[in-house]
């Protein structure tokens, strides 16, 4: 019985005997066999159709602005690493299947279309890279860029398959000689290859530039963490970008170029000894071009030179002319071990293009002077107070410059946020809350290689690294933050002083009058006091320290910047004018290196000051300060495709 | 009598203008302007054991203008100055209640209001009594009517003649002001007169009659009493040379109570010399009684933290420092509990009227 039980054959033999009057079904079991048969290769797409929220596909919402973000992102990095100002073109349109499509708040499918004026894509490469998965530039190199694995445009393009069963439409131009290519691709998700639909040459008024259109299911909404906020943040961070959007309601939204510099192409680099595992190094040995051991360490890393080369060897007790390759077990581990103990430069920066802090204070001021507003005045009744309302700070969180707009909490900059003491410097803050205030701190961080904690770039993972430069760099903003405020607090003290005198002054006058029967002389009587007011409150001196020129509200200025120099000033307000074309990419992206993953955290607070009973908000600002400290992480995988490999 | 208010008019007219003429000069000669005024506290009393009296001390504090912490203050007392003006010269009496709303308002320009609670306006009165050293009455502002006579007594108010003994069990409500301007006594045939803290016990013994049978007068203020009781009490006192015996719950603030009857409040002290009656008699509840009466300890009330830290600084008054007054507070402390006046009830609903006080004017057990 139990023999049949276990196992059953393909083919069953048939029973002796005595067929039970009631036989139970026999459970079902399954060879090792039959195991084995059904086993197969998953491939990517498959597996991402199934998950589609890792890659930040979860809701109709967040689709849409994932579909945006992602199309965005790869037109500027290609317009970035062209050398090319970038300058895009968002329209969104609400579809429908027939028939006239609904208004946008309720439609349920749109069309995205981007157009960059970058620098196109060869036409052999355009199905690939919008129709296979993990295929891309930016995966095997270390160097700060919006992209990282090659996923992003061909999810958004499956996304929009799997929804509305459109393919993906692409119209791309490398050159005022070369012709417009139009293709058609769906991703075969069996095989993660792209299928093309059609292709032809086209006419096209542009001379260079991609443009993109998906079609996709998706609810626009406007509000926190929509299409229309991920834009307004993506400007601020990039104000170097001229961008359009084309709402789906039918008004156009320019956002108009601020700096008129490329920022500083980053470069490549090498992997810095510090940041790699065990079995990476056992990897690079064997890959490595060349002969000698101190050639290896100086060649193929960053910051070792030939002299610090020969100490490592000497510390792994290892000949510096040994062959790479037959460097194994114990051997390899003394030299992983000597490498972590002899003392290495901190990786070079140049591979970080960090947003800097004009352009920083040029966007920021743009979208924060705007939100200031007045409180309206209002007689109060007895036991009636004003309320301050509890207005938190407001976190703006990029990684490499792109937006982040979901899962705050989840952040290690959010995380950041919170752990700083801002109470120390002068600011409220509840237990285990953001600090209180009219404030928004503005963190970015740069790095070749941002850990995010899913596919879909919501959050930067809590490394402790990571977690503790942010930290450090907070810090430092609060500092200044705090030296601005103690400082502003002391002359308002000044200033307040002399307002309840003058506010009272009136008062006092009236009521005097009202005594002597009326036949006071209250204008001569009331200067007297102002007088004697002014005297006793440091006189034109406070209104100089509170910089009563200012055009802000209460005569301050707009905003004020602190420098670790205590210079405090007005925000410059960058030129409009148009800058001559940016220098043409240099040829480092050819170079076929591993690197370390330097990162940069920028940081910076904007403040606004605390608003007064009835007082109007003030928009001031710390000055951003930036930390030269890059960090060392995890090392990436090696690259090995050509610069023309590129992912857009 | 209508020239002499007259002229209490324009005396206190003449020295609320001179508040304002305090800012004028002050303003002229570019200084800060600057008002003193008497320092209200235990700091600055003194006890004049010779007349019983508690009487001010020479403190002053200034309250001046161009100084962040009184800078609202001494508008306030501007405004306060101006308003009882304006009563002054309209010859209208008023309330602290509509002192307060007179003067508020929303200061131009903010969202500050000059007073934001009649507990600011309040003192600010006060300081002006004690400054211009002018009495409430005269300064046209009237306290509550919070307190009833009953008892062989003939009053004139207003030109009409009330007869506190036909007047049911209701009494004859107290009038803020009792000065002989505006209240006459005109007879007045009783023994002594009795001054009741809590109407309660005043009910009773005016249900009962007491008065009539004792002949005397029952007054009561319903807690601490005031200004017109504690006046017309004095007036009888001094007047009709009766006798005042108090009777008040046995705890520190019927201490208390007795004692401010007696010599005199702490913040008033100014007016003591017209208000307190120094020969007073404490005739009940005493710490001693309830063993005296038999009362069960279980009527008791165990006092609570506010009541020791209240009786031990009653102990350091100097007015408490007569050896009976010492014993009588420290029985209190040391047997833990207070009684009311209620409690009496536990024997009887009656007990007060016919028990209790019969023996304490019998026995003359009273403390002084």
């Amino acid at each position: 019985m139990s023999k049949r039980i276990r196992k059953p054959h393909p083919k069953p033999r048939p029973q002796p005997q005595q067929p039970k009057p009631r036989t139970p079904p026999p459970p079902t079991t399954v060879s090792a066999v039959e195991m084995g048969a059904r086993q197969r290769e998953i491939s990517v797409s498959e597996f991402f159709t199934k998950n589609r929220h890792l890659l930040g596909f979860d809701n109709p919402r967040k689709a849409l602005l994932t579909c945006v973000k992602e199309a965005v992102d790869n037109a500027l990095d290609a317009c970035e690493e062209a050398g090319i100002l970038p300058e895009v073109v968002v329209k969104l349109e609400a579809t429908s299947n027939g028939g006239p499509p609904p208004p946008p708040s309720q439609a349920s499918r749109f069309r995205i279309t981007v157009t960059d004026y970058g620098p196109g894509i060869v036409r052999q490469q355009i199905p690939r890279i919008f129709a296979k998965l993990l295929y891309g530039s930016k995966f095997h190199r270390l160097r700060m860029s919006r992209g990282q694995q090659g996923i992003g445009i061909s999810a958004a393009g499956m996304y929009g398959q799997l929804t509305t069963g459109k393919p993906v439409r692409i119209i791309s131009r490398t050159g005022a000689k070369a012709p417009a290519h139009y293709f058609e691709v769906q991703i075969d998700t069996k095989k993660n290859e792209p299928q093309i639909l059609e292709k032809k040459q086209i006419d096209w008024e542009r001379h260079r530039g991609t443009q993109v259109t998906l079609e996709v299911e998706g609810r626009y909404q406007k509000g926190r963490a929509s299409v229309d906020e991920y834009l307004e943040q993506t400007i601020i961070a990039n104000p170097h970008v001229k961008l359009t959007y084309y709402t789906p309601e039918g008004e156009t939204k320019e956002f108009p170029r601020t700096y008129h510099e490329l920022p500083p192409s980053p470069r490549e680099i090498k992997p810095h000894p510090y940041g790699i595992e065990l079995g990476m190094l056992l990897k690079m040995l064997q890959d490595t071009k060349s002969h000698w051991l101190s050639g290896f360490l100086s060649g193929d890393f960053s910051r070792v030179s030939p002299r610090l080369a020969e100490e490592i060897c000497a510390a792994a007790r290892l000949s510096p002319h040994a062959r790479p390759r037959d460097i194994h077990g114990q051997a390899a581990e003394a030299l992983y071990k000597a490498i972590q103990s002899t003392k290495i430069m901190a990786p070079p920066t140049n591979c970080l293009s960090p947003i800097g802090e004009k352009a920083i204070l040029a966007g920021l001021y743009q979208q924060i002077k705007g939100e200031s507003q007045e409180k309206k005045q209002i007689p109060l009744a007895e036991g009636e107070d004003l309320q301050d309302d509890d207005e938190l700070a407001r976190v703006i969180r990029y990684a490499n410059r792109v937006p982040l707009l979901y899962q705050q909490s989840a952040c290690a900059i959010f995380k950041s946020v919170l752990d700083t003491t801002w109470r120390t410097y002068g600011v409220s803050q509840s237990r285990g809350a953001l600090p209180a205030g009219p404030m928004a701190i503005f963190v970015h961080m740069a790095s070749v290689w941002v850990p995010f904690t899913s596919e879909s770039k919501e959050a930067i993972a809590d490394y402790d690294e990571i977690r503790k430069e942010i930290t450090l760099a907070l810090r430092e903003c609060g500092r200044r933050l705090g030296a601005f405020l103690k400082r502003r607090e002391r002359a308002q003290t000044e200033y307040r002083r002399r307002n309840i005198f003058e506010l009272y002054i009136e008062e006092v006058v009236e009521a005097c009058n009202r005594l002597k029967g009326g036949t006071l002389a209250t204008a001569k009587l009331k200067e007297q006091l102002h007088k004697i007011a002014m005297k006793r409150t440091g006189g034109e001196k406070t209104d100089e320290v509170l910089g009563k020129k200012g055009g802000g509200p209460e005569g301050l200025p707009h905003s004020i910047i602190v420098t670790p120099e205590g210079v405090e000033g007005e925000v410059p307000v960058l030129s409009s004018e148009a800058p001559e074309e940016a220098a043409p990419p240099d040829g480092s992206l050819e170079e076929e290196q591993e690197a370390t993953k330097p990162s940069r955290l920028k940081r910076r607070a904007p403040r606004q000051a605390k608003g007064k009973r009835g007082a109007a908000r003030l928009t001031q600002r710390a000055k951003p300060k930036r930390r030269r400290k890059p960090k060392v992480l995890k090392p990436a995988g090696r690259r090995r495709s050509r610069a023309a490999r590129r992912k857009r | 009598m209508a020239r002499a208010q007259r002229k209490t008019h324009n005396r206190v007219e003449k020295k609320l203008v001179g508040v304002a003429d305090v800012v004028i000069t002050a303003a002229q000669r570019r200084q800060d302007p600057t008002l003193s005024i008497p320092v209200r506290s235990l700091s600055n009393i003194t006890f004049n054991e010779h007349k019983g009296l508690i009487e001010m001390g020479k403190g002053k504090q200034a309250r001046s203008f161009f100084n962040v912490g009184m800078a609202k203050k001494f508008m306030q007392t501007i405004l306060v100055a101006d308003a009882l003006c304006e009563l002054q010269r309209a010859d209208l009496t008023t309330s602290l209640r509509e002192i307060y709303y007179r003067t508020k308002h929303t200061i131009a320009n903010s969202n500050e209001n000059t007073f934001d609670a009649q507990d600011e306006s309040d003192p600010v009165i006060e300081d002006l009594e004690v400054s211009l050293e002018a009495l409430r009455e005269e300064l046209h502002v009237r306290a509550e009517n919070g307190g009833s006579v009953i008892g062989p007594l003939v009053l004139v108010d207003d030109g009409d003649r009330v007869d506190c003994a036909r007047l049911g069990k209701g009494g004859y409500s107290v009038p803020s002001i009792v000065e002989p301007e505006f209240l006459q006594i005109k007879k007045c045939t009783a023994d002594f007169v009795l001054l009741v803290e809590k109407g309660t016990q005043w009910n009773r013994l005016s249900e009962d009659k007491f008065w009539r049978r004792y002949n005397c007068i029952l007054l009561t203020g319903n807690g601490q009493p005031p200004r017109g009781v504690r006046r017309l009490a004095r007036r009888l006192h001094e007047e009709k040379e009766l006798p005042v015996y108090v009777l008040v719950d046995n705890d520190p603030w019927g201490y208390y109570i007795y004692s401010v009857i007696k010599q005199g409040s702490i913040n008033l002290a100014f007016e003591s010399q017209r208000m307190a009656i120094p020969k007073a008699k404490f005739i009940g509840l005493s710490s001693a009684d309830p063993e005296h009466y038999g009362l069960p300890r279980n009527v008791g009330i165990k006092l609570n933290d506010k009541d020791t830290t209240r009786a031990r600084e009653l102990l350091n008054y100097r007015w408490f420092q007569s050896k009976g007054w010492q014993q009588e507070i420290k029985r209190m402390l040391s047997s833990g509990l207070k009684y009311e006046l209620d409690a009496l009830a536990n024997k009887d609903f009656q007990y007060l009227t016919k028990k209790y006080l019969p023996r304490k004017l019998k026995e003359k057990d009273w403390l002084d």
